[in-house]
């Protein structure tokens, strides 16, 4: 057995014990929990429901299993947060069914749109789970000591992984107001540094909200979009990229072009998975798990 | 016209969808060219057709794409692996298009007048 995959194992059997991606280590990220500081919090990604093609026939059924998960562990998330493609092709009857499989959760929902959910408009997407508090589809709060930003960089029409000037105002308006000591949570759907332009897995005004991140002490950046973890760490930044609870995509430049990846049914759920974050004292834990059973 | 036929197509699809079979073709009309979208490309990547003239859009990838007018005077949505998509063009003038799930993907169609009758 493979160290990666042992590693994965443990994390699926014992719920308590995650595979720790971080050196700070999960046991101190923990201890700082029960002394009742900081937050947890789960991310799951593009479910693409309505993909039925053979790199993963049973979306809906990856997609209920990485629930029923979710919803066994002993410790249940603040929230959990699904960072985008939530459907395959937004219609109407894709996103009934992931309403329907996301309605067993636990835990509270929060939902980004990812390009596949606003395929000619967002009307679908804002009619299957509304906009809350954020009438353009971006917001921000507080919660357990963090400041989250939840960001959408799908709208723009000709553009793929552009946030516009709005929302970039928006965005240095609200981390103005932030004390440098007050971890930093970024959600988005498409990476926003540059992993891989030549895919279009960039968001090519994301510079200015980085720059706006620079002067905090802790920021953690997650997102979707490419369907495999991709970490990467920029002086105070952490970025880390979900896997998919549908189907993986090749690595950056390791195929002719990105889409769905084809791998033996038997390896499919060691790359599907959920993503759980602990944020305490400054320190970001995540800790990816696998539906590999 | 042409929006009864995408709403009729749209029908069809959904029906297809929710019968959990893989999106069925509507029936094709005859058309004057097909595009094939093949390889995160449009084939053939400019095209040239007449007022009047019906062209197929063909989606031979694995993955999802659209073709929607940078104009935005016509719009396939999302097509899935196989599913095809028709447009009349029915005014002349020169049509970029795109992918609207992967935008780096370009074409264009240039529309002629009507050709003389023979």
């Amino acid at each position: 057995m493979r160290r990666d995959d042992f590693l994965k194992h443990v994390a699926w059997t014992g719920t308590g014990i995650a595979w720790s991606l971080s050196s700070g280590g999960l046991f101190n990220a923990q201890r700082a929990l029960a002394a009742g500081s900081g937050i947890s919090f789960v991310q799951i990604s593009d479910s693409h429901i309505g993909f039925s093609h053979p790199e993963n026939p049973d979306v809906a059924g990856t997609f209920a299993q990485t629930i029923d998960a979710i919803n066994a562990m002993p410790v249940q998330p603040t929230f959990v947060v699904h960072t985008g493609d939530v459907t395959h092709l937004s219609k109407p009857a894709q996103f009934d069914t992931a309403k329907q499989i996301l309605g067993t959760l636990k835990a509270p929902l929060v939902v980004l749109p990812g390009e596949h959910d606003v395929i000619g408009t967002p009307g679908a997407f804002f009619a299957a789970f509304g906009k809350g508090n954020a009438t353009k589809g971006w917001s921000s709060w507080d919660q357990g000591g963090v400041h989250f930003l939840s960001l959408v960089n799908v709208f723009n029409f000709e553009i793929d992984g552009k946030l516009g000037p709005e929302q970039l105002d928006f965005v240095e308006k609200d981390l103005a107001a932030q004390k440098s000591s007050t971890p930093i949570v970024v959600f988005a759907h498409v990476p926003l540094y540059a992993l891989f332009p030549p895919w279009g897995w960039t968001t090519e005004d994301g510079s200015r909200v980085l720059a706006a991140l620079r002067r905090f002490n802790a920021v953690t950046v997650l997102n979707g979009h490419i369907h495999q973890i991709v970490q990467h760490t920029d002086g105070n930044i952490r970025f880390a990229t979900a896997a998919s609870t549908a189907y993986p995509q090749p690595a950056p430049g390791t195929a002719a072009k990105p889409g769905p990846l084809q791998v033996p049914q038997s390896r499919l759920k060691s790359v599907l998975g959920y993503r759980s974050v602990e944020i305490a004292r400054n320190t970001a834990t995540i800790a990816d798990h696998s539906l590999q059973t | 016209m042409s929006r009864l036929f995408l709403g009729l197509q749209g029908a069809l699809l959904a029906l297809a969808l929710t019968a959990g079979v893989s999106a069925a073709a509507p029936p094709l009309l005859p058309s004057v060219a097909t595009v094939h979208i093949k390889d995160f490309k449009y084939h053939p990547p400019a095209l040239t057709v007449h007022v009047g003239d019906r062209v197929t859009f063909v989606n031979d990838d694995d993955e999802a794409h659209t073709v929607t007018a940078t104009d935005k005077s016509f719009d396939s949505e999302g097509l899935d692996t196989a599913g095809t998509w028709q447009h009349v063009f029915t005014k002349p003038g020169t049509y970029n298009y795109f992918c609207e799930l992967h935008p780096y993907m370009k074409a264009t169609i240039v529309v002629l007048p009507a050709a003389p009758a023979q």
